[in-house]
């Protein structure tokens, strides 16, 4: 018992990072339908970013500042993308969008080797990582604030979405893009805030990423990109509900996995995953299978 | 108030309007008709500058609106209502109601438009909660028209508001064209329905493939002979 709650914990501290870099993927997708295979190159950005203001800068920023900073800065780099490789191809058939992303994802990770060098670096956490006392348990503090801090900004990302002006258009620009614009509605100005969202969550992702495995890498962003787009698949695509709950979904699996069957079957059962959902529910958990109204 | 003057429009080699002419003076219901295909959505579509035009004008209220990008029309006071309504299916009645008046700043005005609306479609507020998608065809309408009346235009335009409805519901949505101009709004109507719309409007067009054909007072094409051959044999 004790075992299984342990490792609940766990698959909740991975789901958190796969469902805060999968909203990224589903809030692109569901505005301007693009797979956006660079978000995990985001991901791995944010964490250099707060890798370089926490150990290259001797400034002794405050976590939750490195993390702010870091999640800014990720969302400038997230809009920039989104207006010189993704703009232009709006109208252009999906395939030829989608290679660019597939392209920008590799310029990225050869942008960082050039940075950073291809040396894995050690990124220290930045909170403690000893346990604390909860309910008879010991969760690691590093734990308790990633979990903690993924809810609450998922939190505030539902808020944002259901409750003010912005939120409310965005949703409108991803339901009828013509419909918005007779609003007056600027789109690209929708399109850019989607992508700055997106890829600050995905930052946070990435730095509690690198933070989890202490390590940091120019290809850090592939496998857990992966991941969290199946878990925005899983959840249905598209739906920022079914990105969170995909996210823990795939998280808790994947630790479970782990600690019953074997570490070796993780990724075979994750992705398998991916393929039995596209066959059975290609719309995923939450998704509306797309019936249009005349 | 609105003067569309030789205006073309092309789909790439298609040459859908050719040179047309038209106005609309301040409180006029006026109603473009013609049958599928004639361009009267590409007429629209253009005014609200969501096509361009390849010749010609169309002036709202002097201004040029070339000048502008589609979403700065609403703006300027013109709000379209374009043909298969274009609700947002997923966001609530209200919510949708909002986004109409997306681009106003003047709270207090908006939440008198609110009960303005409501007053013309009790339907709405009685749903209001509800998903847009979920609503009828002929709720649908009046949620469009319920949205584009939040951005309380100086004209609002209105691609086949009585496409595939119910009689009755045809009744209504007319009525409350009627009641909406009365109240000082200039109407720029699109229909294929000629009898019903003529009846509303102070002038109207006739457009066929890209021209126009006839023109004159509503009473006057609902006794034209050629129109009424062709449009009002129903
Ligand atoms: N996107 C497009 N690409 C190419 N041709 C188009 C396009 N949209 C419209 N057309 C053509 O332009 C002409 C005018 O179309 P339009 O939609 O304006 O007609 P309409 O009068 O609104 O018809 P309806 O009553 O069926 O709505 C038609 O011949 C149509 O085939
Ligand atoms: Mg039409």
């Amino acid at each position: 018992m004790e075992l299984f709650i342990n490792q609940l914990i766990n698959g909740l501290n991975t789901g958190s990072i796969y469902a805060l870099v999968a909203i990224g993927y589903t809030m692109v997708y569901g505005i301007i339908k693009l797979i956006n295979f660079a978000h995990g190159e985001i991901m791995m950005f944010g964490a250099y970013f707060a890798f370089v203001f926490a150990y290259m800068i001797p400034w002794n920023l405050p976590f939750i500042l490195i993390i702010i900073i870091s999640m800014i800065l990720a969302a400038i780099m997230g809009m920039l993308i989104e207006r010189i490789a993704y703009k232009k191809l709006r109208k252009a058939p999906r395939i030829s969008a989608l290679i660019t992303a597939i392209g920008m994802s590799l310029f990225l990770q050869n942008l960082a080797l050039l940075i950073f060098g291809a040396s894995y670096k050690r990124m220290r956490p930045l909170v403690s990582t000893e346990p604390v006392h909860l309910f008879g348990f010991n969760i690691s503090k590093l734990t308790l604030i990633t979990i903690g801090l993924s809810v609450f900004f998922m939190m505030v990302l539902t808020f944002f979405i259901h409750k003010t002006k912005p939120g409310k258009a965005m949703r409108a620009v991803s339901q009828d893009k013509g419909a918005a614009i007779l609003m007056g509605i600027n789109i690209d100005n929708i399109i850019s805030l989607t992508f700055a969202i997106g890829s600050a969550l995905g930052a946070l992702g990435g730095i509690f990423y690198a933070m989890a495995y202490s390590q940091i890498y120019p290809t850090l962003g592939v496998m857990p990109g992966l991941k969290a787009f199946i878990a925005a698949v899983f959840g249905g695509i598209g739906n920022i509900t079914g990105a969170m709950v995909g996210g823990y979904l795939i998280g808790i699996i994947e630790t479970m996995t782990k600690a019953y069957i074997s570490k070796q079957w993780v990724d075979a059962i994750v992705f398998g995953l991916l393929i039995l959902i596209l066959l059975f529910k290609p719309s995923g958990l939450l998704g509306k299978s797309t019936k249009e109204k005349v | 108030m609105l003067k569309v003057t030789n205006l073309h429009v092309h789909y790439g080699a298609i040459h859908a309007i050719k040179g047309v002419n038209f106005n609309v003076s301040e409180g006029e219901i006026v109603t473009l008709i013609g049958s599928n295909g004639a361009g009267k959505t590409t007429i629209l579509k253009t005014i609200s500058q969501l096509l361009e035009q390849t010749e010609g004008k169309v002036l709202f209220l002097g201004e040029n609106m070339k000048q502008y990008a589609p979403h700065e029309i609403v703006h300027l006071g013109v709000s379209h209502v374009p043909e298969g309504r274009h609700v947002f299916p997923d966001l609530s009645v209200l919510e949708n109601l909002e986004m109409g008046a997306y681009h106003r700043k003047d709270i207090k005005n908006i939440k008198k438009d609110f009960e303005e609306v409501f007053k013309n479609f009790p339907r709405l507020e009685e749903r209001k909660n509800q998903q847009a998608g979920t609503l009828s065809g002929g709720e649908q309408q009046m949620l469009a028209m319920g949205r584009a009346l939040m951005g309380h235009p100086k004209i609002l335009l209105l691609d086949e508001p009585s496409m595939g409805l119910a009689p009755i519901l045809v009744d209504q949505i007319f009525k409350i064209i009627d009641k909406i101009n009365k109240t000082g709004t200039t109407i720029l109507l699109v229909e294929q329905n000629a009898n019903r719309a003529l009846h509303v409007s102070d002038k109207g067009y006739v457009l066929e493939t890209g021209k126009i054909i006839a023109q004159g007072s509503a009473k006057e094409l609902l006794n034209n002979k050629k129109v009424k051959e062709a449009y009002l044999s129903a």
